[in-house]
């Protein structure tokens, strides 16, 4: 793995590599959206990149053993983005493909909210907002406990920061100095009546997690290559602190019409507009 | 009298040790057995949300400081890591009131925990009517707040004896458990017995042909009590002790309704929702008919102030259990000639 320094640009090869992740994982939510007709489709769009860079990119793992001891484990807190992470799990080949197809049916293994004890590669069932941190801390203590050098991710909403459950694990993992932790908040201003600063600000979030006692990153999420440079430069870090990198993103990217979408949140796409999506997805990739 | 000059009685809020002056305790048995556990299993270890010296995992803290963690006044963050904790193979107690873990962390308890049938232990102080602190402290309907919840059991021990035998058969069971704690000076009752806790298990204490008390948690202590009382009134009792009331041992409780007595329940909880909804309910289902008459903490917020008076306001000191046996007993049994 390249390393890299503040600033330091990532081989373009390497980037090249990662957005073309990215633009399947996008396919691959679209594809279980398409099952429904309905769904997070906004989020699974903007969190891709995240994704991409996550699972095809910096986390350890083997998908042919999703339990292997020495894997990095990545909580997902929002369950609601279920289609988003099983997008990735396809992509990092946890289950086939074609399974995207069974999504939120009768008997799948991938059910409307994502939960641990369905999926292969799943760690948490997450949905009821607020648990992912303080399980994380659990984890992380755990790891060290093992002397397991693994990485604990927690993959955050920035509407999740409303709930106080949040502040009390950010309290916790600074206090025992969780170097082994690292929150990911995915700030798209989006929950469900509305625009998150709209609903309960929490900005600045950097600021509050500061204040905690983390080491804050804050970048384009829909940027990969600032993604990669974040994460390296906080895993590499020597601070006893845990990190949290918050990552901006935009509901439905990749997908104009979606992205200019007045109803973001639980989005309806019409039977006629998912040639379109796949269609407009295709072009701004190439783009 | 003024009121310098009144004695007037007064519960210790927190520290209130239950047991009578001359009574054979055990100190802090959770937190002994907890250090025999851990240092015998590597897994286990302790956490505590700002309560371990009010729920006896001090001692743990204190003997093996690298096998506990304090996550300070946060109950949700406190279930969150026992919940990581086990997933990554350890066995977890944690501790806190029990008023805290099922009111205020309840959705942590249930999704982190109880969804994915973790081996996380929660040990929990203050169980129902054993602090004259008010309803804040007072947990009087945890067991009705944790009945409906899959995959957990509940065990609410009677005395030191319980508690020590209870942790490691919680620790050995592969999935969570709830258990309401008793701390600081705890009652050793049991060993008069021939008992020996089993998780999931009642145990008939003594038998008796007139009336069957069907108890759980401390008020086993009192239906014994009370029992011994009854027997100079020439009145037979039965004390059947049901330390789990999750999965409720119902083949023991039903063989035992099957006999013609007078049947009395006998908890520390609200009369809803507890070991007296629980046997009823088995009861219906098998088809017996019989009368159940709940002792038991009534469906209202419960007064502060001084244990025993409480305990007598609401019936469940042993005085008032006794009462309540004879006022069921017609009253030409006790009143017979010798």
């Amino acid at each position: 793995m390249q390393s890299t320094t503040e600033g330091a640009a990532v081989d373009a090869a390497r980037v090249q590599r990662i957005r073309e992740a990215a633009y399947r994982i996008r396919t691959n939510a679209l594809i279980q959206a398409e099952v429904q007709g309905q769904g997070y489709i906004g989020q699974a769009l903007d969190v891709a990149d995240v994704l991409a860079v996550l699972y095809t990119d910096q986390l350890k793992f083997n998908p042919a053993d999703p339990e292997w001891e020495d894997r990095d484990r990545c909580l997902l807190s929002i369950g609601h983005y279920a289609i988003a992470l099983y997008a990735a799990l396809a992509e990092a080949k946890f289950f086939p493909h074609e399974e995207l197809e069974t999504y939120a049916t009768d008997d799948s293994r991938l059910p409307m909210s994502a939960m641990a004890s369905y999926t292969p590669g799943v760690e948490i069932s997450g949905g009821s907002l607020g648990h992912g941190l303080t399980i994380a801390n659990g984890v992380a203590l755990g790891l060290k406990r093992k002397g397991n050098p693994a990485f604990v991710y927690n993959i955050l909403s920035d509407g999740e920061l409303n709930e106080g459950s949040t502040w009390e694990a950010a309290a916790v993992a600074a206090h025992h100095k969780l170097d082994n932790l690292i929150a990911i908040v995915d700030f798209n201003d989006q929950q469900a009546d509305g625009k998150s600063q709209a609903m309960l600000s929490m900005e600045p979030i950097d600021g509050k997690f500061e204040t905690f006692g983390w080491i804050t990153r804050r970048v384009d999420g829909n940027d990969v290559e600032a993604v990669v440079i974040a994460l390296e430069e906080l895993r590499a870090s020597d601070a006893a602190q845990p990190r949290c990198l918050i990552v901006n993103t935009k509901l439905g990217k990749g997908v104009k019409f979606l992205e200019e979408r007045e109803k973001l949140h639980f989005m309806s796409v019409g039977a006629d507009e998912w040639q379109l999506a796949h269609q407009q997805l295709k072009e701004q990739f190439e783009a | 009298m003024s009121i310098t000059q009144k004695k007037r009685l007064t519960s210790d809020a927190m520290s209130a040790s239950l047991a009578g002056e001359d009574q054979r305790t055990t100190a802090a048995p959770l937190g002994h057995a907890l250090v025999q556990l851990a240092q015998q299993d590597e897994r286990v270890v302790g956490l505590s949300a700002d309560l371990a010296k009010y729920t006896d995992l001090h001692i743990l803290r204190d003997a093996m400081p690298d096998r506990f963690y304090q996550v300070g006044m946060a109950e949700q963050a406190l279930l969150g890591a026992a919940a990581g904790l086990a997933m990554e193979g350890f066995v977890p107690f944690a501790s806190t009131y029990s008023v805290f873990a099922t009111r205020r962390a309840y959705d942590f308890l249930c999704l982190d925990i109880a969804e994915a049938n973790l081996n996380v232990n929660m040990v929990c102080a203050l169980p129902g009517l054993t602090t004259g602190y008010g309803p804040s402290h007072q947990a009087t309907e945890d067991v009705a707040i944790l009945r409906g919840m899959p995959n957990l059991t509940i065990v609410d021990p009677c005395d030191a004896v319980d508690i020590e035998q209870a942790v490691p058969q919680l620790a050995a069971h592969n999935g969570p458990t709830y258990m309401r704690i008793l701390r600081g000076k705890v009652p050793r009752v049991l060993d008069e017995y021939d008992y020996t806790f089993e998780l999931g298990k009642a145990q008939l204490l003594r038998d008796g042909a007139e009336v069957l008390l069907i108890s759980t948690g401390l008020m086993t202590e009192r239906a014994l009590e009370a029992a011994k009382a009854l027997t100079q009134d020439r009145v037979d009792v039965a004390v059947l002790h049901v330390p789990t009331l999750k999965p409720l041992d119902e083949e023991t409780i039903l063989r035992e309704l099957g006999r013609d007595r007078v049947v009395l329940t006998c908890e520390n909880h609200t009369v809803i929702g507890g070991l007296f909804d629980a046997v009823a309910h088995a009861a219906i289902r098998d088809g017996v008919f019989r009368q159940i008459t709940p002792v038991g903490l009534p469906d209202e917020f419960l007064d502060a102030g001084a244990l025993p008076t409480l305990n007598d306001r609401y019936g469940l000191s042993t005085s008032k259990i006794v009462e309540r046996v004879k006022s069921l007993l017609d009253p030409k049994h006790t009143e017979r000639p010798d």
